[in-house]
Order: C-alpha cells, then structure tokens, then sequence
C-alpha cells in the first residue's frame, strides 16, 4: 500500500478514537447542567474519571502524527487556526483539572463544577468550528493569519452540531453505565440529542454540497449517489435502532455503540468529501507527506503498538466494566 | 512597544508555558518510582507502614499528575501554532520522537493510570503493583524520548538538509546525539532527585511538627539514602554534561562561565560577576582565578573559547545563562551537603531530632524543581539564538500571527497558570496537612484487598443485577 495514504488512514483512525472517546467524556461536562439532583454529578465525573486521561491522549497522538507525518498540514492548520484551538486548550486545561481537584475540595466545588462543565463545551464548540473551517476552506493568502475567517454561520453551526454529537455520546454512555433515575434520565436527554444530532448532519451535509462544488461534484457526479447512499442509509439504521433502544430499555450499551457508527460514518463523509486534499483545495496528503525515510521509521511503531494500546485500553475498561454505581473506590 | 512584536512574544509564551509545564513532570517521574518501590516493598514484606507511604503519595502523585497532563497538550500544540514553519522544516525528524512518545509512553501512562488511581479493590494487589510499576517506567520513556527531541535540537546530527528541509540520513545518530546521553541522565537523576527533596521535606515538616512521626521516620530515612547516592552521581553527570557543552557548544558554555575573550587560557571560576552585552566585560567581578581552567579543562592554563570569538548576532543573552547556572549548581551543592549531613546525623543517631537539619531539609522541599527550571534555562536559553543550534534561527521559524493575538494569549496564559498554580499549591497544602491515611482505615483496606478484588466486583455487579430484575418483576 501507498505510505502516505496509510498514514492518512492511521490519522483517520486516531481523529476517529479521539473523537468516540473524547467525545463522551467531554459529552458528560457538557451535559453537567442537566444533573443537578445530589450525588449526581459525582456519578457522572466517576463513570469518566479512571479514563479521560487515556481518551485525550488520543488527541496528542493525532497532533504528533501530522507534526511527524504531515508536518505541512500541522504547521498551516495551527497557526492559522490560532485562536480556537488556544480557546480549545485553555477550555481542556480547566476541565482537565477539575477531574482532581473536584473530589478533593470541600467549599469550592460550584467552581469545579463550572470549570469542568464551561471547559468541555467550550472545547467541543472549538472542535466544531475547527472541523466546519477546514471544510470551508481556509484563505491561500496572509488573511488566515490575521482575518476571522473561522467565524462564519457555517463553523458556528458545525459548532454546535459537535457539542449536539458529544453530549449524546455521552448521554447513551451514562445510558449503558447507570442505574434507575440517572439511566432513565439519560435515556430521556439521549432521545432528544439523537434526532438534533441526526438534523444536524442532515443539514450540515446539505450546506456542504450546496456551497462546496467541489464536494457536490464528488458525491453527485455520475453513479457516485447510488455507491455513496449506504452512508446515509446507514445512519438513518443507527438512529432508529438507537431510539428503540432507548425507548425499551432492552439493550443498554448498544445505542452507545449506534452512537459511535454515527461518528464514524460522518467521519467518512468528511474523508469522502475531500479526499485527497488535508486543507481543502490547497494541499493534498502527498504534498504535504514528510521524506519517506520518515516514514519508515514511525511504520513499525505504528504497526506495533497501536494495536497493543487498543488492548491494554481494552482492558482498563474491562476492569470498570458494569455500572458506576459498583466502583465508589477512590484512592 | 518595539519588543512586542510576534517573535518575541511567542518566545516569551513558550518559555512561560514549558516553564510552568516542566516543574509537574519532573516531579512525577521521581514521585511514581518512589511509589512503585513502597508499593513493591509493602508485597516483599507485607509492613503497612510502605503501604501508608504509597497511599499517602499517590494523592499528591495524582494532581501533580494532572497538572502535567494538561500542560503537556499545550505544548504538543504550540509548536504548531507559534513556530509553524519550525514544524514544517523539522517535522520529519522531531515528529516522529514525539510518536513515538505518546505510542510507548503517554499512553502507556494513561492507560496504566486508571488502574494505579482507582483499582485498588478491583484488581489483586500484584496487578496494581504492575500498574503502577507500569506508570513509572512510562514516565521514564516519556523522558528518554524527549530528551533526545531536545538534544537533537543542541547538538544536532544524523541529518541532511534537502530544499530547507531537514531529512533524515540515520535515527541512531539522530537519537543519540553527541549530547543526549548526558542530557538524559541528568534529567532523570534531576527528577528523581526533585521527589526525593519532596518527600524529605514533608517528612522533615511532620518531624519538626511532631506529627505521624513514624511514617514522616520512614520517609526521611529512605529519601536520605537515596540522596546520598542520586546527588553524588549527578555531581559527576553534571560534570561531564558540562565537558559536552565545551565541545559542541561553545558559546553556550562561555555565557555560562562568563568568559569574554576569544582564547582565555585564564579561566577563574566566577562567584559573582554580571555579563554586560553591551560592553562586552563582566562588571562586579569576583573570581578564584585559573579554578575555571582546572575544572574545564583539567589543565592549570587550559585554554577556553569566550564569547568574542562569535558574532555578537551568535552570542546567548549571558546574565541570564550565567546566573540561572550559578542557581542550579548553588542549590545541587546545597542538596549534596544535606545529603552528607543525613549520613553523620544518622551515625550519631540524630537524623529525626536535629532542628537545623529538618530546618534545612523542610526548605529544599521545592528546591529540586527550581533547580531542575534552572539548568533548563541555561540549556534552552545558552542554545539561543538558534532553535536548532548553528542551523536554525528562532526569528526565522515563528508563525507570522498578528502580535496582538499572541499577546492575548500570552495573557490569558499567564492568567490562567498563575490561577492554576495557586490552587495547586493550595490543594498540596491541604492534602500534607490532612496527613497520611491512618493505619486503622489501611487495615480495613487490606481486608477487600485480599479477596482478589476483580472477581469481588463481578459478584458485586451479580447481586446488583438481580435485585435490579426483581424490582422489575
């Protein structure tokens, strides 16, 4: 296979960890104001506090790569996205702390609340609006250094939309990891986020084709419609199967998982739409690929031990496996 | 305003940022050996007082922990956002040291670390032993991996440049550059050093205060063992880390020892002297003459490289390597004495009484990690005015941002981590003064360790789930 076009899938594969794992933990801070019932909110930073360490880990290994692999699109992408993703990393830092600090503190708890609920909307808002900019396009010129060019109706809603999608992540994990009240409460809030967050792709998919020609030209030219449809056919098959679920009760972990194909199905969307360029219309993933000496030598670490980390991740999970509500333990 | 343009200010932010970041780092990776080996210690020889030691540690392991988890990912993206064109022209061989240390490291650490916190009643003990033996030897490689990063950039090797882009020829000689190896050792010594000053010194606090005397005792002994032997062998690490410097980096060892000639065969070793770049002189002079030549040199008129013999655009910014020198090894010389003072104190049987002493070593609690800033500064900042050292200059590589958009982040960064690090010290304060956990609760824990607690929480879940389905019925 193609070396660069691996490492654009091994990327893809770390944006798409990140994005599932992350995603929920940073789903339960944005859902924190609708749990406000006592020891609640307990429940919700203990179900995420032994691994939102590890999911954001996924977040340094996708910047490592394109800083290793794609060190073109790395050096553009961030400096011309300077201020979101600063927003994003001061929004991480404030979350990230609260997890410690939080059951450590007696009087200043309101603000640990606040400061792991405000962190990790705002840092999925800025996800969002840097995702909705790479798909618009960024500015050729000087501009993106120094205009707005982020903040346009579009990365707004995109904006949304990804807070929309972690909080329902989210809201299906406290699904499959609660009991009684909490579980019924999060079915409840899942429900809803599930059809705002299937609108949103159906709206953000039409926006996208109707103002990117590029992008109308890929999923509309020829027979490429009929190839593409199971994309969001599929989705519609996760959505539904997810509501029933949460309707019934009967399967508890499995609208989680509806949730995850989401995810994953509007990343491909995303791939699919402007495949092979990495900043759209301007650097494409073989122009912005490091020497192959390079590549070489990250290809055994890559090959080795992502597949050992899935592992080991695997079974730190097993470990916490079944209801929070069974591991009060701290230490 | 002249100085507040973006390359300044970009500089200044990293250096504030990593700064900040370094001080939770090198006190993590010392802090989870240390517990590792009570953890190990406390399963050899089932004495709960190791327990207690670890149970202790572990709280102020976990948000000093954090702190450096968050700081990290700030820095994994700076130098994207500030030095993008750094990136682009050193990508293909600082990116792939960087991979491979959150592949073999950070998520080695992250993954372990779940375990190590909260498993405690959910695997058996020989597994959360492994879990935490496992977080240390991560915090380990972490390091290895980013000292060779950083090395590379000192003493740059193993590379060709192709079109203004740095291609790699052969990773051995990019990851053992001619300064790594020292690099590396010194800065783990460092860490562990750092945890150790730590612990003595909250042990000294509670041995001064007359509180949990038995395991502040235990604490001090241990540390002071280790001191002993750390601090000597950094002595000589130090030594030869700065035998390296004279041979690759000359200027930076010349802003260090504040020589101005081009040839001095005269070194004095300077005991106070402020480097003036203006008029190229040190003013206040006061030094023990020909002491810098035997020492660098191993000869009486050995012959130094100064800082004349480069141009003045080539030259680091001396006061500040000079000084942050003279702090780094005024404080290792201090922890030294300590050291050698615990070993007289114990032949005399006065380890846990001697006022001065516990004095002494409740004041060096924080004095590894200023250390530790200390000898950065005159690695990072003697490297200056180039990145990548003799190849690279700093100006050429920050990202063409609006300065007012680095300086609001440069606010909003000092803001936010001088918030932080109140709070830090605040919450390390509460948890030394809340004490260690008390036998009697340990006690009680050992009971629900020793049902292997995995097999504990799946019987658990079992009778949960069955009073859940009668409830429904």
């Amino acid at each position: 296979m193609d070396l660069p076009l691996f490492y654009f899938l091994v990327l893809g594969f770390a944006i798409f960890m990140y994005v599932s794992l992350d995603g929920f933990d940073l789903g339960i801070g944005i859902l924190y104001p609708w749990f406000d019932k006592p020891g609640e909110r307990d429940h919700l930073m203990q179900s995420i506090s032994h691994v939102w360490d590890g999911n954001e880990t996924w977040m340094v290994m996708g910047g490592a790569l394109l800083y290793g692999v794609f060190p073109a699109v790395y050096g553009t992408l961030l400096s011309t996205l300077y201020i979101p993703l600063m927003l994003m990393l001061f929004a991480l830092i404030f979350r990230g702390v609260a997890f410690e600090y939080r059951f450590k503190s007696d009087r200043s708890r309101a603000y640990w609340d606040l400061s792991f609920s405000a962190g990790s909307a705002i840092a999925a808002f800025c996800q969002g609006l840097v995702l909705g900019t790479v798909v618009q396009g960024i500015p050729a010129d000087s501009s993106a250094f120094s205009s707005l060019h982020w903040i346009t109706p579009f990365t707004l809603f995109t904006g949304f939309a990804v807070m929309a999608g972690y909080a329902m992540l989210a809201a299906c994990y406290l699904f499959m990891k609660s009991r009684h009240d909490i579980q019924a409460h999060a079915a409840n809030i899942a429900k809803t986020l599930l059809i705002t967050v299937l609108i949103a792709m159906v709206v953000v998919s039409v926006w996208t084709v109707l103002t990117q020609p590029y992008i109308y030209q890929r999923w509309f030219s020829g027979m490429n419609f009929v190839y593409l449809a199971p994309l969001p056919l599929l989705c519609l098959v996760a959505g539904v199967i997810s509501w029933k679920d949460l309707h019934s009760h009967r399967h508890e972990s499995r609208p989680f998982w509806c949730g995850i194909l989401l995810f994953l199905l509007g990343l491909a969307g995303l791939v699919i739409s402007i495949f092979p360029y990495m900043i759209p219309q301007q650097l494409t993933l073989w122009q912005a690929v490091s020497p192959k000496t390079t590549l070489e030598f990250v290809l055994p670490g890559v090959c080795i031990f992502i597949p050992i980390i899935c592992l080991y991740t695997l079974w730190g999970y097993r470990i916490f496996s079944g209801k929070v509500e069974d591991y009060r333990e701290g230490y | 305003m002249e100085h507040l343009n973006t390359e300044m200010l970009s500089r200044v932010q990293f250096a504030f940022t990593v700064s900040f970041h370094i001080i939770f780092p090198s006190i993590t990776i010392g802090l989870a050996t240390l517990i590792a080996i009570w953890e190990g210690l406390w399963l050899k020889t089932h004495d709960p007082r190791y327990l207690q030691l670890a149970k202790f540690w572990i709280k102020p392991f976990a948000i000093t922990f954090g702190m450096g988890v968050v700081g990290g990912i700030v820095m994994s993206y700076e130098f994207g956002t500030n030095f993008s064109k750094f990136s682009e022209i050193a990508g293909p061989v600082l990116g792939p040291l960087l991979v491979y240390e959150v592949l073999t490291a950070f998520f080695l650490e992250a993954g372990f670390l779940g375990v190590m916190l909260f498993g405690w009643q959910r695997v058996g003990p020989k597994v959360h032993f492994i879990s935490t033996l496992v977080v240390a030897i991560g915090t380990w490689i972490s390091s290895t991996w980013i000292m060779a990063a950083n090395s590379w950039m000192q003493t740059p090797a193993g590379y060709k440049i192709v079109n203004g882009v740095f291609h790699v020829d052969s990773w051995m000689d990019v990851i053992f550059n001619p300064s790594f190896p020292y690099r590396v050792t010194h800065m783990l010594l460092a860490s562990f050093i750092t945890a150790c000053l730590l612990v003595a010194g909250v042990s000294a606090f509670y041995l001064l205060k007359k509180q949990h005397t038995n395991f502040a005792k235990k604490g001090l002994s241990m540390t002071m063992w280790m001191l002993l032997v750390l601090t000597l062998v950094q002595v000589v690490v130090g030594d030869q880390s700065g035998l390296e410097v004279k041979e690759h980096q000359p200027a930076k060892l010349a802003a260090i020892e504040g020589i101005w000639e081009a040839k001095e065969s005269n070194v004095p070793l300077l005991l106070f002297a402020i480097p003036n770049m203006k008029t190229e002189q040190n003013d206040y002079q006061v030094g023990i003459p020909h002491l810098g030549s035997l020492i660098l040199t191993h000869s009486f008129d050995g012959a130094v490289t100064g800082l004349k013999a480069f141009p003045k655009e080539d030259r680091p910014y001396a006061p500040l390597v000079f000084w942050s020198f003279r702090i780094m090894v005024g404080l290792g010389i201090g922890m030294v004495l300590i050291a050698l003072a615990a070993l007289v104190l114990r032949r005399k049987g006065k380890l846990y009484e001697n006022k001065w002493f516990l004095r002494a070593v409740a004041f060096f609690t924080p004095m590894g990690v200023v250390s530790t800033i200390a000898g950065w500064y005159v690695a990072e900042v003697g490297r200056q005015p180039w990145v990548v050292y003799n190849l690279v200059r700093t100006a050429d590589v920050v990202s063409p941002l609006p300065a007012q958009r680095v300086l609001f982040t440069l606010i909003a960064f000092v803001i936010i981590y001088s918030l932080l690090g109140l709070v830090y010290l605040y919450f390390m304060r509460k948890l030394i003064r809340k004490g260690p956990p008390k036998m009697a609760t340990l006690e009680k824990q050992l009971i629900g360790m020793n049902a292997p607690g995995y097999a504990l929480a799946w019987v658990k879940n079992l009778k949960h789930e069955d009073h859940h389905q009668e409830g429904e019925k």
